[in-house]
């Protein structure tokens, strides 16, 4: 590492250790509380945090663990919730490619796995003033402290959830719905946002009382279709 | 609870579907356009299953959550959105609030229990 991508490297790392790690550190920390209600181990909850790396996706899996739906329901709800990764890394990508020295596929493909709602948005607004070459390390530096933290507050989570009173782990227990819930009401700044956050939690409470197991995969399908032509008729005739 | 080989199996399985999209990203970028309407649908979809998934999960929760009051849960989320609002938009403020009260809330509940 030459001394300019070490600088970027740790600019990267440096930006992160703030207030993105901490944000990130109390959506895991509620992550690792819950997990651990569910009956995970340690390992299974940093597993889940290593191989998903999607909180979103992470909490639809305990969900629907919880729920005991089915096995097919489960992967595809999942892999739903992470659909907004295609876009972003069709995005950010084109950002680092090229340059001086040629990076090769795999170390793309790797480097996709670190992307996440956080990474990607900061990432975005960083990368017009630096170089591809410092942009590369800047994104690793910030995703490692942003997967390190997540990793650490999700453990600390879990190990707490047994040694609080019963009633601050009920306050633990809410912190991560607390803080999705805060972050999308808050973001919802667009016509199509807010309809597929209504229609999203519409459809999801309707088929809760009918279907438990399909309600999340319901909410995504029915609510975000009807969210999404809402939306084009909206376009249309504006 | 499915037994821990099954878990991990599933675990795995649900890393590697999330992976799909994130592989797919790399594989096509410069060569598709991530403003088309395909992109927009899902969009959609992933935000709305998110908002159904907390939605479910402070209406009708499993686990510890379900010992707690659904009135508490949602005055909770209130109070949470309000104080990062106040606090112009700062989340910690929000979660500390929202936390707050519903841990005090279930306080005085268990007073009267």
């Amino acid at each position: 590492m030459n001394p300019q991508s070490g600088r970027a490297f740790r600019t990267g790392a440096h930006e992160a250790l703030g207030v993105p790690a901490a944000v990130l550190g109390a959506g895991f920390l509620g992550y690792g509380s819950l997990a651990a209600d569910a009956g995970y181990s340690v390992w299974l909850t940093l597993a889940a945090t290593l191989a998903i790396w999607a909180l979103p996706g992470q909490l639809v899996l305990l969900e629907m663990q919880a729920g005991e739906a089915a096995i097919a329901a489960t992967v595809l709800a999942v892999s739903l919730s992470a659909a907004r990764f295609f876009p972003m890394t069709l995005t950010l990508l084109p950002l680092m490619r090229g340059g001086g020295r040629g990076r090769r596929l795999w170390q793309f493909l790797l480097a996709a796995q670190l992307v996440s709602m956080t990474t990607w948005a900061v990432a975005m607004r960083r990368f017009s003033d630096m170089d591809i070459e410092s942009r590369w390390h800047y994104f690793l530096g910030f995703s490692a402290v942003c997967v390190g933290s997540a990793a650490v507050f999700a453990l600390v989570g879990q190990l707490l959830i047994g040694a609080l009173p019963p009633l601050a782990r009920f306050g633990l227990a809410l912190l991560t719905p607390l803080y999705f819930f805060v972050t999308l009401v808050g973001e919802a700044q667009t016509r199509s946002s807010i309809t597929a956050l209504v229609c999203g939690a519409a459809t999801a409470l309707a088929l809760h009382a009918v279907a438990p197991a399909w309600s999340l995969l319901g909410a995504g399908f029915i609510g975000g279709t009807a969210a999404w032509l809402l939306q084009r008729n909206h376009a249309r005739r504006g | 609870m499915r037994d821990a080989a099954d878990l991990w199996l599933l675990l795995l399985a649900c890393g590697a579907a999330t992976y799909l999209w994130r592989g797919l990203g790399v594989l096509l970028s410069g060569r598709l356009n991530p403003h088309s309407a395909m992109f927009e649908w899902v969009s959609c979809v992933a935000y709305a299953l998110v908002a159904g998934l907390i939605a479910r999960i402070i209406v009708a929760p499993s686990g510890l959550l379900a010992q707690t009051a659904l009135v508490d849960r949602l005055f909770a989320c209130a109070v949470a959105f309000i104080a990062y609002r106040i606090a112009r938009r700062n989340m910690f403020v929000g979660l500390v609030c929202g936390v707050a009260f519903f841990v005090g809330a279930a306080y005085v509940r268990s007073l009267f229990l």
